[in-house]
């Protein structure tokens, strides 16, 4: 590959593939809300 | 009370069935074409900065105005922009919201049901031994749906009930047991094959297994900057459609989608993830694949000729062809990436566009969520069925142009509109802010106010007024000729040629050339083809089919016709009458769903709902 389609490749794709998986990170780590949230997989379930 | 008390299952699975309502069919076959035909490397400049001054906007628009409205129980766009402004036309012109998911979701399942089929295909080793005209000659094959290629009758037709069957099915589940189990599974299994066809591409040497160039070779073309391609607005309007296809923003399913959030939970996180997920599966998946590969075996220069036909018939006409130099069991393997991850990345987005006509539904008449998918089913079928029978005749690209491309723009259009200026961004701001988990600059609520619907302007005027040969310097206060596919020339049929009625008695040529070849093939459809050479000494040839109980052939090989010359005589339906009842039948659906909106308005007033 040439210089500058090496550098346009490397340079974008690392700025989208950092942003990607840092949001995505963020997604995984923050605490859900209080409940009643929107997802009901972590609803407390009446035993 | 509404019958839709619908919710998430988790956070993750939200994001992805985001995500994978983004990630559709562009990110493999119209992304890599678009940036070779608009400066390679250089492309992904103006890309980028449509997508930080109009995409991500955009996003934040409709997941907080979904979030907004799902307050108040609505979970379509109607009642959604309705509840952001109490004019109206807002209800109306959220129309487009339900009419665009289901008009794109009629063709889309076709393509859709190809992958299915081609996934099918790829297993049972139908390509092993074909060479590039059989495996090219195969889909056309399978597009004129009575030709059967495995022995089922009418292929294309079982392929595209089973598909719409299975989305039914899925739909018919509900959200967090149908669409995110879907995402779940079919987003991380789509970037697994992706990166499986990347690898593979990237690493590809000439002389192995027929490739006669290195993998890196493609990529050095996709990547190579050319900046000069900066300064045409052809390019950055390129850019920006492709914004509008890979996001799918402008159509509605994202406000569905977001509608089953609560107020507080986040929507600004939420949506970053989603949007740079998609960019992520584009930009460093979408570009490793199909034009690597394809340049490893078939040079530039064809990969530059293939991609006029855009990166359907690529994709279709070509990959399973390539696939088939690495061996049986590779390439089975590869057909089933190829093929599986378009299909993940279809029904990830079909499914998205069933939602909010049946989130209106269930909100407005109280339907279950089975009867709305059922009903979501029968439509998309009875609509997607003209696509079908009549796609050599431009039914299909219709419904993507009017449905898939037009409508897209005008409802983003609108919807910015009404955000920014007249709900207003001190709400509007309060809205994308509220519950967020990230901090979100401040700058954008200047991008959201001015900068987007100016771009979004312009995307919708250059659409408009399209001059020809995308050469905007001729435009000028005297006027201009129009593109073909200009807003405006599309209206005036500019592309039609000289078969510009209906109906006819006789078939005229659309392009001068010599007649070279009269042939039928063994299905028994006759055809003629002619070709001549342009100025930059490139042949083009243009092919005919006519039917010998019904026309007379009036020319033989090795005659000259020209445009408008007569070609064959006796009774004609020209392709414009297909267009016109294509554009006739998506109108009806667009009134159609109106009047369904206005019931809806005159039951809520009745039952003193807002």
């Amino acid at each position: 590959m040439n210089t500058s389609a090496l550098i346009m490749m490397v340079s974008v794709e690392s700025v989208v593939l950092i942003l990607t998986a840092w949001f995505f990170y963020k997604v995984l780590t923050t605490k859900p809300k209080p409940e009643p949230d929107s997802y009901s997989e972590n609803d407390d379930v009446e035993r | 009370m509404t019958t839709n008390s619908e919710t998430w299952g988790s956070r993750v699975g939200l994001v992805l069935a985001m995500a994978g309502n983004a990630v559709g069919f562009g990110n493999f076959l119209r992304f890599p074409v678009q940036a070779v035909q608009n400066g390679g490397g250089a492309f992904i400049i103006p890309y980028l900065v449509s997508f930080l001054l109009m995409g991500i906007p955009l996003l934040f628009i409709e997941w907080s105005s979904g979030r907004f409205g799902g307050k108040f129980g609505h979970h379509s766009t109607p009642f959604i922009l309705q509840s952001m402004d109490k004019k109206w036309i807002w209800k109306y012109v959220g129309v487009f919201g339900i009419f665009s998911n289901i008009a794109i979701a009629a063709y889309y399942c076709y393509i859709e049901s190809w992958t299915m089929s081609y996934v099918f295909h790829s297993v049972v080793g139908t390509f092993d031994g074909m060479n590039q005209h059989a495996v090219a000659a195969f889909f056309s094959n399978y597009l004129d749906v009575t030709t059967s290629t495995t022995g089922i009758p009418y292929e294309a037709l079982v392929f595209f009930v089973f598909c719409i069957a299975l989305n039914t099915w899925i739909l018919s589940r509900g959200l967090s047991s149908g669409v995110e189990k879907v995402a779940k599974i079919g987003v991380p299994l789509l970037i697994v094959f992706g990166i499986f066809l990347a690898v593979k591409g990237i690493t590809l040497k000439a002389g192995v297994n027929g490739a006669i160039h290195d993998g890196t070779l493609g990529l050095n073309f996709l990547w190579t900057p050319d900046f000069t391609s900066l300064a045409n607005p052809k390019v950055w309007l390129a850019a920006a459609g492709q914004i509008f296809f890979t996001l799918s923003v402008g159509m509605g399913s994202i406000q569905c989608y977001a509608s089953y959030l609560k107020k507080k939970d986040d929507v600004a996180l939420n949506a970053m993830s989603a949007g740079w997920m998609n960019e992520f599966v584009e930009i460093v998946l979408g570009s490793a694949v199909i034009i690597p590969i394809a340049i490893g075996y078939l040079g530039i220069d064809r990969v530059v000729e293939l991609t006029g036909i855009g990166g359907l018939g690529l994709g279709f006409r070509t990959m399973p062809f390539l696939f088939e130099q690495w061996g049986p069991i590779l390439s089975a393997v590869a057909g089933v990436s190829f093929f599986g991850l378009l299909f993940f990345a279809g029904i990830t987005s079909s499914l998205a566009m069933g939602t909010p006509g049946m989130g209106f539904m269930m909100d407005e008449f109280k339907w279950s969520r089975r009867k709305s998918a059922i009903s979501f089913g029968i439509v998309v079928m009875i609509l997607g069925l003209p696509t079908i029978f009549f796609f050599n005749q431009g039914v299909f690209d219709e419904y993507d142009y009017w449905a898939g491309t037009v409508s897209l723009v005008v409802f983003a259009l609108l919807e910015s509109i009404l955000f920014s200026w007249i709900f207003g961004m001190n709400k509007g701001w309060r809205e994308i802010t509220g519950g967020a988990d990230i901090k979100v600059p401040l700058i954008y609520r200047f991008i959201i106010k001015y900068i987007t619907p100016v771009m979004l302007i312009l995307v919708f005027t250059g659409a408009l007024l399209r001059p020809a040969n995308d050469d905007w310097s001729r435009i000028s206060i005297k006027g201009w000729q129009l593109h073909d596919e200009s807003i405006i020339g599309q209206l005036q049929h500019k592309g039609a040629g000289p078969n510009n009625q209906w109906f006819a008695h006789s078939f005229q040529a659309e392009a001068p050339g010599i007649v070279d070849s009269i042939y039928a093939t063994k299905a028994n459809r006759f055809y003629f083809r002619t070709s001549a050479m342009d100025r930059n000494g490139k042949i083009n040839q243009k092919v005919y089919k006519y039917v010998p109980a019904k026309h007379q052939l009036l020319v033989e090989k090795g005659d000259i016709v020209k445009t408008g010359s007569v070609v064959y005589s006796g009774p004609v339906i020209n392709r414009v009458f297909y267009i016109d009842m294509a554009r006739l039948l998506l109108l009806s659906v667009f009134l159609l769903i109106s009047l369904l909106v206005y019931i809806a308005w005159r039951k809520r007033t009745k039952e003193r709902r807002t």
